[in-house]
């Protein structure tokens, strides 16, 4: 049996072999040389394939350890969703806040149909501006806003048309729950969420926008930032400031309440206003920033500053009088009284009844440098070093000659920000220390360390005798506050138009400590170009800012934490019913 | 079941084909379907057409691939060879008409009309290009004086030729990849392999300079810069899936991809079926060449060796082009993924391919015969 299977081999080989005419044993050799040869070749092939196919195989991995994001037209989600800090106030009340939307994009490239697409989504939201959406979704880019910040309602119905090539990413939308409660103080954010006025601002200074700008923005939330605001005191403040201004007729009002240890602004406002929900309104002209951000000549409430040089200079002391009998002429120049007694005043009487002549003299008395060097060192000739951005810079004259001196000396011919007059008052009733004003926290120990001592504690002790008779005999009456000794100053200034002094526009100032016994704060109130409240009655400082500065120190001093004082000498009744 | 004791055609069939091959094949045509109703409704819409278009089309060619490949499979290695040269004559033929008489699409005469019906000859060339060279060379092997690699060399200028005049580069460096293979299987001396490879190469770099959107498409591979619409969007799709896909019908970057449908197909089902679903895909390609490469190793016979190694060479070549481009890896090429991709003349000239294979790689009694008498030579025939 094993023969024959042999014998079939034998044949098979040889049909295989058919038609080669060479020797059977040579023709064996060259082909199993060959075939060798062919299978070594094989196996190169079978690697080569196994290499190539190895590449496909990483390549893929490679592109599975690939996020998707890297390739994708869309910025990061992260990105997008940069959180901001909550601001609150000094009490915790929530100022500022994240919340949470979507905002609609397109991917232009992917559209398939962008009629139909418009078309689809100018039904959910109709104001959409059609021809710039079709402008968009034709082009070849690969992202385009189309909506930001939409509602959850938007949301589903724009998922409900399923329109491909378009998406939602969620973004944080900054909300304002005081509304314009302290819209200038926080200010307010771009639609990237990123601060552009306000503290706002200044938080993104702080490296969050340099974060964000690298890409290191967080979902997390992130540590408050508390203020030195009170919420409670602001609210009074605007309340008060919106009725100044509605009752006198007013271009605008504005308030500072100030503490004049720390420096820490507790409310601050300047009507009119706008919604930090909707900052457009912040680009109208009369809404912005008096207190910080606007200059003015401060008129007579500037005779605090003179009168506390001439005190502090040791030429001039309280007792002293000075000869304002007649106006003085200088330059071309009258220098009137608006009181004009005519008589020879001592300085009280000069700070009380407000003498531009008296004060002239009193500056003439300690020179035109000194003059110069001491409202600068008050911090009233430089811009305000505070966390605030929107800070006007003070002008002054370039050369100060005699007229110069004499007329800064009543408060015209320097343009300051109001807020800076407060910074500069305060300096006079803590003690002397000029101390920066401040919108976050701020301790006394804290305040020491930047504040600097500008005036002698003599000069204060006069300065709050002084501002107390304003209040009692002199222009300020109507400030003063059952319980809360009330001390101030108040200036109308005639406005500058065009060019001129006018007699008709004014600037009205009313700067006051309180309680001025032990000051503790510094209010002050300005009110732009005020009418009569009624035909007749008068449009000065004592008939607006005083009585307004008197109702926001009634309303707050118990926020405030300063202890009503009632009875002739000044202590606490004891009362029983 | 068909019993193994019946002698009949099918139950010889069924107990002598490669099922491991049949299973694939038809596993591919299986996922090609599938992913049909992913990338074609997209391409669909966007032409006008109705969504469905295509994956009909695909349906309907996908039976007579079907039938041609079993049926194909049902050939002697003989019948392989008598069918590959007519359908090799038959095809150049026709490429020779369709240079003359074939409408231009793109700016290239591939395509010739046959009673209404759009056809590709040169797809068809393919196959059968390579069982005639494998015949060829294997003549060359048995009897060296037949100038078989002599022919095969014609052979190939002809075909070149033909393919460059339409001109269809892809086809041509897939064409000259394979046969080229093959004749280093062959036995190729080292020396000509230097010397055919930088003819290769010379070529490569005389098509950069003859054809504009050839040398656009290289520099745009390697420098990344200029309209690379259709790779980075395939690339975005690839990551869009990565591992597990967007699911079925998720896909949304597939919309927008040219040419969804057939090239970047592969791009298409890695977005919706994810980067291990392509990785299977890849492996299936590479099991079927190491599998085919496996046979030509233990074929005794030369020419079902070489054809074997030539027609799963053709087979892992294009799908590597295919996908080589998908992944950035090759500059942008038109070329189908075997058996998955939509077209009418190159699916059913792939089906052409896998039964010839088919028919190539089934058990053999001469074979078995053969290599039980090597066996048995190795083991010394006992004395008697």
């Amino acid at each position: 049996m094993s023969f024959l299977s042999r014998i079939m081999v034998v044949k098979s080989k040889a049909h295989f072999s058919a038609g080669g005419n060479r020797a059977p044993g040579a023709f064996e050799g060259t082909r199993k040389k060959k075939q060798s040869q062919t299978k070594s070749r094989l196996v190169i092939m079978m690697s080569a394939f196994v290499m190539a196919y190895g590449v496909i195989g990483g390549r893929l991995v490679q592109f599975g350890v690939t996020s998707p994001e890297e390739v994708s037209s869309i910025p990061p989600a992260d990105r997008l969703m940069a959180s901001r800090p909550d601001i609150l106030d000094r009490n915790g009340e929530v100022l500022a806040t994240d919340v949470r939307t979507v905002s609609l994009y397109a991917e232009p490239h992917k559209i398939v149909d962008v009629d139909e697409a418009v078309e689809l989504l100018n039904s959910v939201l109709p104001d959409l501006d059609v021809k710039g959406t079709y402008k968009k979704l034709s082009s070849k880019s690969h992202f385009q806003w189309l909506r930001r910040q939409l509602t959850p309602k938007q949301q589903n119905q724009i998922l409900a048309l399923g329109i491909p090539g378009i998406g939602f990413r969620p973004e944080k939308r900054r909300f304002y729950p005081g509304g314009p409660t302290a819209s200038h103080i926080i200010g307010h954010v771009n639609i990237d969420n990123r601060g552009i006025a306000g503290m706002e601002k200044y938080i993104d200074g702080q490296g969050l926008a340099d974060l964000a700008a690298v890409g290191m923005t967080s979902n997390a939330p992130l540590e408050p930032v508390r203020l030195s605001i009170d919420l409670r005191v602001q609210n009074i403040l605007r309340e008060e400031l919106v009725a100044a201004k509605d009752r006198y007729h007013a271009l605008a009002a504005g308030g500072v309440v100030l503490n004049i240890h720390t420096g820490e602004v507790l409310a601050m406002a300047s009507i009119p206003d706008y919604d930090p929900n909707n900052p457009v309104q912040a680009l109208e002209k009369d809404n912005m920033n008096r207190m910080s951000a606007g200059t003015f000549e401060m008129g007579s409430t500037f005779k605090t500053f003179t009168t506390a040089m001439a005190l502090d200079s040791g030429k001039v002391k309280l007792s002293d009088s000075f000869d304002a009998r007649n106006s003085i002429t200088i330059g071309g120049f009258t220098i009137h009284d608006f009181h004009a007694k005519h008589r020879i005043l001592s300085v009280p009487e000069i700070f009380i009844y407000s003498s531009n002549v008296g004060t002239a003299r009193m500056a003439d008395l300690v020179g035109i440098e000194a003059h110069k060097h001491f409202l600068t060192r008050m911090g009233l000739l430089s811009r305000m070093q505070t966390e605030l951005p929107e800070v006007a810079t003070p002008t002054q004259p370039k050369v100060w000659k005699k007229i110069n001196s004499i007329t800064i000396s009543f408060g015209h011919g320097v343009s300051t920000t109001p807020l800076q007059t407060a910074v500069a008052a305060a300096a006079l009733m803590n003690g002397g220390k000029l101390i920066p004003p401040t919108f976050l926290p701020r301790t006394e120990e804290q305040a020491d360390q930047v504040a600097e001592q500008v005036v002698k504690p003599s000069t204060v002790e006069d300065m709050k005798t002084l501002f107390r008779m304003n209040v009692t005999n002199g222009s300020g009456k109507s400030a003063e506050v059952p319980g809360f000794v009330v001390g101030g100053k108040t200036g109308t200034a005639e406005k500058v138009v065009n060019g001129r002094y006018s007699s008709d526009q004014r600037f009205n100032a009313f700067l006051s400590a309180f309680p001025i016994d032990k000051p503790e704060y510094i209010v002050l109130v300005v009110v732009d170009n005020p009418q009569p409240e009624k035909p007749g009655m008068g449009a000065t400082a004592g008939s607006n800012a005083a009585p307004t500065v008197g109702k926001v120190i009634s309303r707050t001093a118990a926020l405030l934490g300063v202890k009503p004082k009632f009875g002739p000498d000044g202590n606490a009744l004891l009362m029983s019913y | 079941m068909v019993s193994r004791a019946e002698r009949g055609p099918i139950a010889d069939w069924f107990w002598t084909i490669d099922r491991f091959f049949l299973a694939t094949f038809i596993l591919l045509m299986g996922i090609g379907f599938m992913l049909s109703f992913a990338a074609s409704p997209a391409v669909a819409q966007r032409i006008n057409l109705e969504p469905f278009f295509f994956v009909k089309r695909h349906a309907a060619f996908l039976l007579p691939g079907l039938a041609l490949m079993v049926g194909l499979s049902f050939q002697t290695p003989r019948q392989v060879r008598r069918t590959a040269i007519i359908l090799l004559l038959v095809s150049l033929a026709m490429m020779l008409l369709a240079l003359f008489f074939g409408q231009e699409v793109k700016g290239a005469r591939r395509w010739i009309t046959l009673a209404g019906i759009s056809i590709q000859p040169s797809e068809f060339m393919k196959p059968a290009f390579v069982v005639v060279c494998a015949w060829l060379f294997s003549e060359h092997a048995r009897q060296p004086e037949i100038p078989g690699n002599l022919f095969a060399i014609i052979l190939f200028g002809i075909v070149g030729a033909l393919l460059v005049a339409q001109p269809d580069l892809g086809q041509t460096i897939l064409t000259s990849a394979v046969w080229g293979g093959m004749f280093f299987m062959a036995g190729m001396p080292w020396l000509w392999i230097i010397l055919l490879g930088s003819l290769g190469a010379g070529g490569f770099v005389a098509a950069y300079y003859v054809f504009p959107h050839v040398a656009g498409r290289v520099d745009r591979f390697l420098t990344g810069e200029g309209d690379t619409f259709q790779v980075d969007t395939a690339r975005e799709a690839i990551i869009r899936g990565n591992w597990y896909g967007q699911g079925p019908g998720e896909g949304v970057v597939k919309r927008i991809i040219p040419d969804a449908h057939t090239d970047f197909i592969f791009s298409v089902a890695a977005e919706e079926f994810g980067i291990l679903f392509c990785m299977a895909l890849v492996a299936i390609f590479a099991f079927i060449v190491l599998r085919g490469l496996r046979h030509a190793f233990r074929e005794q016979n030369d020419f079902n060796r070489f054809a074997v190694a030539g027609l799963v060479l053709q087979f892992g070549i294009q799908s590597m082009i295919n996908i080589g481009v998908n992944l950035q890896l090759l500059p942008a090429k038109g070329m189908t993924l075997p058996l998955i991709s939509y077209g009418g003349s190159s699916m059913l000239a792939i089906c052409v391919t896998a039964g010839f294979i088919l028919a190539l790689t089934r058990h053999r009694p001469e074979k078995r015969a053969l290599e039980r008498s090597l066996f048995r030579v190795a083991q010394g025939v006992p004395a008697e």
